[in-house]
């Protein structure tokens, strides 16, 4: 028999919010490579190291944009988020001269919504 | 003591061609002096030292001598030109009013009584330390009745258990004898059994000796006030024993004359076999019973606040302060009184309040008493200063300890280098050779000076007389101790038991209890030990019960992750 896995991948684009000294996108991350993955609520998988959003701000620029809560964060301007320690992803979201960035996100209710409807 | 020392210094001063007449009054009074070769070995240096240490002589008991040698090296200090705190070349000048308090430093009181001198011959000797020397003399006076009657009591005890103790030895040895003596005729003869019975009873006896020795031939170590009331049970249990023995010989066997001399042996033997256990019940309740820890017992000393905690098991209330005052004279650092007072200027500060200056203003203060509270109110508006006060003095204080306990121990390794053990091998001059007494008084001037001025510094004079610091030096000297233990004894305040006998006061403490002394300890018992100047307040706590649960730890059991889980906000 097969397996056929699907992921469905969306595409958010969040402009940074000024607040003062500071850029901020009005989310929160957790994960890393460096993590326990087993602590992670939002994973399926629980040896899913990846990067994983666990707080929207309310009125955010994350969340006009249409970022969840639960969403795994593939890739963040091009840079890969999947093997990357906490620190690292950090950094490459919150770099002081980017005003705009461009998240691939992947969302288990999006799976969850294609499985059922296929089995249906 | 302080004599000697006033009259060593004395005699220094001699050939400077200072005062003489003082000196022979001094030195007729005092009946032993040091030798007369001290004084030649030493450098000028000397004088120097022992000028400093009769200035704080205050202290002493006797006061009629050290009048004259006070008088005498007051002017001699006003003389000399030494480079001394500010405060104290103040003080030695100004006069001070009769209302000051009695702590004020005593050669202060030296200069009144200077000026004073043809005219009064009182002393003023309100401190607590002279106060002490006389109820000293008049409490040992009631003492010594006292201990008389004590005595007999105590005489009597012992008296009444060696009478005992030796009742019960003999009496098995009266068991077998008296029917040897009285009807040998008659007797069956008794061969290898009571042969071996008689070994054997030969033997327990011994044992028996031996351990009576052991455990109740001992110096008691103090005399309590009531009846110890397991010895008392214990004699009495040994009585009874004996004198039932006794009624059961004299009706079965004397009255009817057993033939059957076996049986006689053989009652001899287990009346010696009682004796022993009731010497092993005597180890037990008298030994064994207080080893193991039951009580936590603190100790408090009312006068400074000093404390320690002891374990001791089931003892009864008289056991227990007994134990008590052992431990307290090894652990306790000695009671100074001169340390118990504020320092002089917080006090001043704070007495002028109340106190009165001159007759003239006698008449005001008298009028203030109708208003109170202005008094109380001024009086509480200079308290709050005189906790500043207190914390400046406090930490001058301690400044002026530490450079002087500096100076000391620098001094102390500079002596030692002067000296050294003569090896085997080298020769040299008689003459040059000196034993451990010469060799201490042969260093001893060079670090005289710093000592003086350190125990005056931390009031530790009245302790250590140079007699004692000589000797100590010369201790240290024959066991070839480093420099640096030399000053140990003086830099702490020592244990009580490190101090002349004179110190230990050790025959007038009294115990203070609202329950009878004999009664055991109890979990909430406080007792007092009263002594003259102060007391110890002893109150008891259970230890408590400890539950003891076990868990058992694989070795393999060892093992790590990483547990972040961090989270950021961006």
């Amino acid at each position: 028999s097969y397996v056929i896995s699907f992921s469905f991948q969306q595409r958010i684009e969040i402009h940074k919010l000024r607040q003062g000294d500071n850029l901020i996108l009005g989310f929160s991350i957790g994960g890393g490579i460096d993590q326990d993955p087993t602590q992670n609520p939002f994973s399926e998988d629980k040896t899913d190291k990846g990067i994983y959003v666990t707080r929207v701000t309310e009125g955010g620029p994350a969340e006009v944009a249409g970022l969840q809560i639960g969403d795994k964060i593939m890739q963040v301007n091009g840079w890969d988020m999947t093997m990357v320690t906490h620190d690292q992803a950090r950094k490459r979201l919150t770099k002081r001269n980017e005003e705009v960035v461009r998240l691939l996100v992947t969302r288990q209710s999006l799976q969850k919504a294609v499985q059922q409807s296929m089995m249906s | 003591k302080i004599e000697s020392l006033k009259v060593t210094v004395d005699f220094l001063k001699v050939p400077l061609g200072l005062k003489k007449p003082p000196l022979k009054e001094a030195l007729a009074a005092i009946p032993g002096k040091p030798k007369p070769r001290t004084p030649e070995r030493h450098k000028p240096r000397r004088s120097d030292a022992m000028d400093n240490e009769s200035q704080y002589s205050g202290y002493s008991y006797k006061s009629g001598h050290s009048r004259s040698s006070r008088k005498h090296r007051d002017r001699r200090e006003r003389h000399r030109s030494k480079s001394r705190d500010g405060a104290r070349g103040d003080k030695s000048v100004t006069i001070q009013a009769p209302g000051e308090p009695l702590l004020d430093n005593e050669s202060m009181r030296g200069d009144e009584r200077d000026d004073n001198w043809g005219e009064t011959t009182t002393v003023v000797t309100g401190t607590s330390e002279h106060s002490i020397s006389h109820d000293d003399l008049t409490r040992i006076a009631k003492d010594m009745e006292d201990s008389a009657h004590l005595d007999c009591s105590r005489h009597l005890g012992v008296a009444l258990g060696v009478a005992l103790a030796l009742l019960a030895f003999l009496t098995p040895l009266a068991f077998l004898l008296l029917p040897q003596l009285l009807w040998r005729e008659e007797l069956e003869p008794c061969g290898t059994p009571c042969e071996g019975l008689f070994i054997s009873v030969a033997f327990k006896l011994l044992i028996l000796l031996l351990g009576s020795w052991a455990l109740f031939f001992r110096r008691p170590k103090a005399f309590f006030p009531r009846v110890f009331v397991f010895r008392a049970l214990l004699m009495v249990l040994v009585f009874l024993l004996v004198v039932s023995y006794w009624l059961f010989y004299g009706v079965r066997i004397l009255d009817s004359r057993d033939r059957n001399y076996r049986g006689v042996v053989q009652f001899a033997v287990s009346l010696v076999d009682a004796l022993l256990f009731v010497h092993y019940l005597a180890v037990v309740l008298l030994e064994l019973r207080q080893l193991q820890p039951q009580f936590t017992l603190k100790a408090v000393r009312s006068a400074d606040g000093a404390s320690r905690f002891y374990n001791v098991g089931h003892l009864s209330i008289q056991r227990a302060a007994v134990w008590i005052l052992e431990n307290y004279y090894h652990d306790f650092p000695v009671y100074n009184p001169a340390l118990l007072n504020l320092p002089k200027s917080v006090l001043s500060k704070k007495m002028s309040g109340f106190k009165v200056y001159s007759l003239g203003e006698e008449n005001s203060t008298n009028n203030s008493t109708g208003q109170p509270r202005a008094v109380i109110a001024a009086a509480a508006r200079r308290r709050d200063n005189s906790h500043n006060e207190f914390y400046y003095e406090e930490a001058e204080h301690e400044r002026r300890v530490r450079k002087r306990r500096a100076r000391l121990v620098v001094a102390v390794e500079e002596a030692f280098t002067h000296i050294k053990r003569l090896q085997e091998e080298e020769q040299k001059n008689p003459r040059e050779i000196m034993d451990p007494r010469e060799a201490a008084q042969a260093i001893f001037a060079s670090m005289a000076r710093a000592m003086q001025k350190y125990l005056r510094t931390t009031k530790q004079q009245p302790y250590h007389t140079m007699e004692s610091i000589l000797q100590h030096l010369e201790f240290c000297i024959t066991h070839d101790m480093t420099p640096k233990v030399r000053p140990q004894r003086y830099l702490t305040a020592g244990p009580t038991i490190q101090y002349h006998k004179d110190r230990w006061l050790a025959k007038q403490w009294t115990l203070v209890s609202e329950e009878p002394v004999t009664n055991g300890l109890k979990d909430g018992v406080v007792f007092v030990l009263k002594r003259q100047d102060f007391s110890l307040v002893v109150s008891t706590k259970k230890i408590p019960f400890f539950k003891l649960s076990e868990e058992f730890v694989d070795p393999k059991s060892h093992k790590f992750i990483m547990r972040l889980q961090s989270e950021t906000s961006v």
